[in-house]
């Protein structure tokens, strides 16, 4: 077996599963939040993308501001959503809020590939990143390593905002005991919206890294969203380390896989889903069933 | 059956009857087919409590099987509808068999995640199923009568739909079906009652899963042609979104959200490319207005006509 090509797919695996990673993040805080599961998440990760391609070229504004300036203006257009919309359901079942956001997926998918085609549009990668380096037998894009250690980066952060600070303490009581948190006088329901905005973001974040590897296109998510559902069994819902270490893990293990057989890639991320429901239902990282 | 429900197969009967001559008979075969596909949907999701959001795996499963056994074999359709069937079925049992252990919001992943797995894997089967091609040039057989027309076909087809329609409704209305809803209402009771709940789970899911394949092989060899659309997560929300838009735990809901969307599809497909985002703002605007889909409020306004009917009656006797 070529040892450069499998050190290439680790490194490809790892990118996939930075986004996986980023992905799966979002999808768990939100849900630990509000008890939704955000079909839209792989629509929100394509606005993401077109953010960050319109400020390019709308008023040539790069990568780097964009990096910053394209998630919060998505997650302010998700704050809109889930006042007008989720806020409506929170109680009910939360198929409800599955079934909305798929409507919500659909539309968005719809209406910009009404606006923009099918086709894909080309966005450059950043200079500073452009070059390529040596790693032992082969060369690597640097910009693919960047997108690496920057979503760890993103990933610890989340991790250090949830568990270890004081914002992340009210989220954590107000996810498990919502009365009681009010009965002490903190204002749950704009927390609630703070960390649906973080989760929305975290996906627009992934999706302005994507920009410059994968064209930006209508349709870049609608994949995307199903392997990360599958990221997320295997994972439960329950954790952030548990979201982070099954998207960085499937990501590498796929890609591994893929020396084998490069067309069943994908494919060995739902087979390892099927075994995890064999051997452990509940997730690998799950302390308790969270159905 | 009580006389409501003779009444309603009457009606049933007679719409699907006359569809071919109110609408052009392609629209109509869909629709039926459509509808008994989100009957099976609506099986799992009305009277189980498991939104499967896969099921274009056994639509699709079953299309491909048909589609190819019309193809290879010469098959008359009703019999290469029943390889589907059986290919689906044997799909869905693994596939419910690892879906049953997640409940709820997982359920729903896990079945959309398989489905996807199998489009994949029928992508790349190229050889066998001709990848993006999809199978072409199926033919549409039975021994001594020429199905030359789409409306020869649908009139074909029409009593296997029904079959199923009656399968689907004898499934609801039996003894299983009871126990189906009381775990759908409690599953821990149902369990304590001392009903093997997985064992019922599994059977309504691999029951479903040959509806849908039945739905889907037609389908296939309906259009002479089964592809990848088949297979796409896109077709598995369709489903879902019918069964919604007419009314979950109903059966005939299905059959009315099948028939709204796909006229309004087939309306503005001269309008947009886009329909997406029609049927989005329909799933949007019925989640949050009316959970409980048309089918209760239809329901509501031909009980509220009857009894205007024979207030009106008794008025004019007095």
């Amino acid at each position: 077996m070529d040892l450069g090509y499998v050190s290439i797919q680790l490194f490809n695996g790892l990118v996939n599963g930075a986004f996986y990673a980023l992905l799966s993040l979002g999808l768990a805080i939100i849900f630990g939040v509000l008890r939704v599961v955000n079909f839209a998440h792989g629509a929100v990760y394509m606005l993401g993308a077109f953010a960050a391609y319109l400020l390019l070229q709308q008023f040539d504004i790069g990568f780097w501001p964009a990096l910053v300036l394209a998630p919060i203006g998505v997650a302010l257009l998700g704050v809109v959503v889930e006042r007008l919309l989720l806020r409506r359901l929170y109680g009910l079942d939360p198929l409800y809020n599955f079934l909305l956001t798929f409507g919500l997926a659909l539309f968005l998918q719809d209406a910009m590939r009404l606006r923009f085609g099918i086709q894909g549009q080309p966005y450059p990668t950043p200079d500073e990143l452009s070059a390529s380096v040596s790693l032992g037998p082969v060369s690597y894009p640097v910009y693919r390593l960047f997108v690496i250690a920057f979503s760890l980066l993103i990933c610890v952060a989340t991790w250090y905002l949830i568990e270890r600070t004081r914002l992340g303490m009210v989220v954590r009581a107000a996810t498990e005991r919502a009365e009681l948190t009010r009965a002490l006088g903190i204002d749950v329901d704009r927390w609630v919206t703070a960390v649906f905005a973080i989760g929305i973001g975290l996906a627009a974040l992934a999706g302005v890294l994507a920009a410059p590897m994968r064209n930006v296109a209508p349709l870049m998510g609608s994949e995307l969203i199903i392997l990360t559902f599958a990221v997320v069994v295997i994972g439960g819902l329950g954790s952030i380390v548990g979201a982070v270490t099954a998207g960085f893990l499937i990501g590498v293990l796929a890609s591994l896989g893929a020396v084998f057989n490069p067309a069943f890639e994908n494919v060995i991320v739902f087979a390892l889903m099927a075994v995890v429901l064999l051997v452990r239902p509940a997730g690998l990282f799950s302390s308790r069933e969270a159905a | 059956m009580t006389r409501r429900d003779i009444a309603l197969l009457v009606v049933g009967i007679g719409i699907a009857l006359v569809l071919p001559r109110v609408l052009y008979s392609a629209l109509a075969l869909r629709i039926v087919l459509w509808a008994l596909f989100a009957v099976s949907v609506d099986l799992l999701l009305g009277y189980g409590g498991m939104l499967s959001f896969g099921h274009a795996a056994f639509w699709g499963a079953g299309g491909y099987a048909a589609a190819l056994l019309a193809k290879a074999y010469q098959l008359p359709f009703p019999l290469a509808a029943l390889g589907g069937i059986a290919v689906a079925m044997a799909l869905a049992a693994p596939i419910g068999y690892l879906a049953i252990r997640r409940r709820g919001i997982y359920f729903a992943m896990v079945t959309l995640a398989f489905a996807q797995m199998l489009f994949y894997v029928v992508n790349e089967l190229r050889d066998l199923t001709g990848g993006e091609n999809g199978v072409q040039g199926v033919p549409k057989i039975l021994p001594g009568i020429s199905l030359g027309r789409t409306s020869d076909f649908y009139y074909a087809a029409l009593p296997l739909v029904l079959i199923g329609f009656f399968v689907a409704y004898r499934i609801v209305h039996s003894p299983f079906g009871h126990v189906l809803v009381s775990i759908r209402d409690n599953e821990a009771r149902a369990q304590a009652l001392g009903y093997p709940t997985q064992r019922y789970k599994l059977i309504a899911f691999v029951l479903s899963g040959g509806i849908a394949g039945l739905a889907g092989s037609l389908f296939a060899i309906g259009n002479s042609f089964a592809s990848l659309e088949l297979l796409h997560w896109t077709t598995s929300g369709s489903a879902v979104l019918m069964t919604v838009l007419g009314g979950m735990g109903t059966l005939w809901g299905g059959g009315v959200g099948a028939a709204i969307v796909l006229l309004l599809e087939d309306s503005l497909s001269s309008v947009t490319e886009a329909p997406g985002i029609v049927t989005g703002a329909i799933l949007i605007a019925i989640v949050l207005g009316f959970r409980r889909g048309l089918a209760p409020a239809l329901h509501t306004a031909a009980v509220l006509a009857w009894a205007r009917l024979r207030a009106m009656r008794a008025a004019r006797e007095a």
